[in-house]
């Protein structure tokens, strides 16, 4: 049964950077509803303020102005640690590059996470094997970054987003450093979390091909979002 | 996983982290030599005792007093045991064997220094023979002297050939005693003298006292210098320690330079490992990023770094360290002709361990502080 809760609400979003005395504005009232469950792609030229809708989502930057609350939380009222917390226990993060630590193995990797948690050790391994299972790579566990594909290190990076049981995962352009063919298996394995497991995902794309393995999609344009959303069942 | 994590950072770039340990070791191994050499100097002060005051001419201590002064000072109160004796100056075959000699009173001094080391046997064999010596056993050793050896000193002071009969070989009780030193008896250079210049007998260069309470010596003092008061040799009198460090102050601007150099290396391995530390971390911006996206705070990202910086520190110190040791054994034993005692004392192991921590410490702030001010969006932006 489809859940049509929204689990982030975005209200009257504003951003701006300032470049010397210039002020670039970057986000202009943005006001957006995703609902649980919801896999939305975000799409829009470069420049037009994607990855920073995202990163304020992510509580990973602050807002000018506006609201955005996920869950319970209005994230836009809470302090740099508080959001360090909150992010641990919330959010999962895909990034374009992986962003894997390169002296970790998959398993450790994977484990990051989990370090700032009370769980025991069983109880992490028994997280991070779930995980791994969960992407297909429970027999490279204790392989290194770079003993491993490009596909496969964006599998164990969605693995670590996933390992915390996260409110939101977050996806900046995963498939963008892949080939067609680990990119798929990508989208694939993002399907699956989003209709099997029920995860909210937003993710930000310049693919339509990506885009199109979303529910929903949202075009941004010089800071501002378009109203007409594209859905796809 | 954390420390994991700060140990494989640190050896992330081998041959950097190589250089830098390399660097660490060297400025370790120079700062405990440097600092040794300034203990070395310092040696006699050091070994110096609290309950002995050395009493020496007023005006100089190329002056020396009369004998008689020997009673009136063992009759002011606290006083236990009077000393004395004479540095004499003598040459054993050529100059460049150069070692300190004193013409002392036997058993007044030995009892004065309970911290040369001899048997019995031989101290009462000392004391019998005015014509014997005693000698350090290094001294013993450096000139392959055995018991009941002759030994020739040309006189520089008190000019002549003169004789001695090793009768003793101390021990120091611990390696902080210079085990260096030569006496014999007092007795046998004034009966000499008596005959030769009789003018210079019966005068000593300087008087050793022994008091019963560390807390009274200034009070002592005052009362034997008052003794001897508008006499025509007066006295100056003051603590043993005192007394050595009125030796060490001529020295006093090449120690401060010394200890200058000392600081001025760990300043330069500071700077060097800062560096290195700005590198790594520059080069891993987009991991820490990662690591505050991930939701670790500050404490986190500056442990990372610290603890790299640290275990790079302590890594290239602790080696330096344990080489200290030998080093510092070869190059007491090619300049103990001229530096009696040089030993790594445990204050040059505790500044070390300082200036390791030190070292870590300060390498990592600049770096800690730009990783955890850095906005995570830059971060992850960044190319390492």
């Amino acid at each position: 049964m489809e859940n049509k809760t929204p689990v982030v609400r975005i209200k009257e979003l504003s951003k701006s950077y300032r470049r010397g005395s210039q002020i670039i504005p970057v986000l202009q009232n943005i006001t957006l509803d995703i609902n649980a469950g919801d896999f939305l792609a975000l799409m829009g030229p470069s420049g037009s303020g994607k990855s920073t809708l995202l990163n304020l989502i992510a509580g990973l930057d602050q807002a000018d102005q506006g609201s955005i609350i996920v869950g319970d939380a209005d994230i836009t009222l809470l302090s740099e640690t508080e959001l360090a917390d909150w992010r641990a226990g919330h959010v999962g993060f895909i990034f374009q590059f992986y962003n894997l630590i390169p002296v970790l193995s998959a398993y450790e990797n994977v484990e990051l996470p989990l370090i700032l948690t009370d769980l025991s050790k069983k109880k992490r391994r028994d997280h991070v094997e779930h995980a791994l299972s969960l992407v297909g790579l429970e027999d490279r566990m204790d392989h290194y970054p770079s003993q491993l594909s490009g596909g496969q290190q964006q599998r164990v990076a969605i693995a670590r987003a996933v390992v915390t049981d996260p409110t939101l995962l977050v996806a900046d352009e995963p498939t963008g450093d892949l080939d067609r063919k680990s990119a798929e298996d990508v989208l694939q394995l993002m399907e699956r979390l989003s209709k099997e497991l029920g995860k909210t995902i937003i993710m930000v794309t310049h693919d339509p091909r990506a885009a199109k393995r979303a529910c929903s999609m949202k075009y941004l344009d010089k800071g501002i979002l378009a109203n007409d959303t594209e859905t796809r069942l | 996983m954390i420390l994991k994590l700060v140990f494989k950072n640190a050896f992330r770039q081998k041959l950097r982290a190589a250089l830098t340990i390399l660097g660490m070791c060297i400025v370790i191994l120079a700062f405990g030599m440097l600092r040794t050499v300034i203990s070395a100097w310092y040696a006699g002060v050091a070994a110096s005792s609290a309950n002995r005051l050395v009493t020496r001419n007023a005006i100089s201590l190329i002056f020396s007093l009369p004998i008689s002064y020997k009673e009136k000072i063992r009759s002011v109160n606290g006083v236990n045991i009077v000393s004395y004796g004479n540095w004499f100056g003598g040459v054993y075959i050529e100059e460049k064997n150069f070692f300190a000699n004193f013409a002392v009173e036997p058993v007044t001094y030995l009892n004065l220094y309970p911290e040369f080391i001899l048997s019995e046997e031989q101290k009462t064999a000392f004391f019998r023979d005015r014509k014997s010596c005693v000698a350090g056993q290094k001294l013993a050793k450096r000139f392959g002297w055995k018991i009941n050896d002759s030994i020739t000193l040309k006189g520089t002071i008190f000019p002549g050939n003169w004789e001695f009969v090793l009768r003793g070989i101390y021990d120091g009780r611990d390696e902080t005693i210079d085990e260096t030193q030569f006496f014999f008896h007092w007795d046998y250079l004034n009966e000499t003298v008596k005959k030769s210049a009789p003018r210079r007998a019966d005068m000593v260069g300087f008087y050793m006292i022994g008091i019963a309470k560390a807390d009274s010596a200034a009070s002592i003092a005052q009362t034997v210098d008052g003794l001897f008061k508008n006499s025509y040799a007066e006295t100056l009198t003051e603590t043993e320690k005192a007394f050595q460090m009125s030796f060490v102050s001529f020295s006093e601007a090449i120690l401060t330079a010394i200890r200058l150099v000392s600081f001025m290396v760990i300043v330069i391995i500071m700077a060097v490992v800062a560096n290195t530390m700005a590198m790594s971390v520059r080069e891993r911006m987009r991991e820490y990023a990662v690591f505050k996206t991930l939701g670790f705070g500050a404490f986190h990202i500056l442990g990372l770094i610290l603890g790299e910086s640290l275990v790079i520190t302590s890594v290239g110190g602790t080696i330096g360290i344990a080489l200290t040791f030998p080093v510092v054994k070869a190059f007491g034993k090619a300049v103990s002709n001229w530096i009696p005692v040089f030993i790594v004392e445990p204050e040059t192991i505790y500044m070390d361990i300082a200036a390791i921590l030190m070292v870590g410490v300060v390498a990592a702030i600049i770096p800690s502080w730009r990783a955890v001010t850095m906005r995570i969006a830059d971060g992850l932006r960044s190319i390492g």
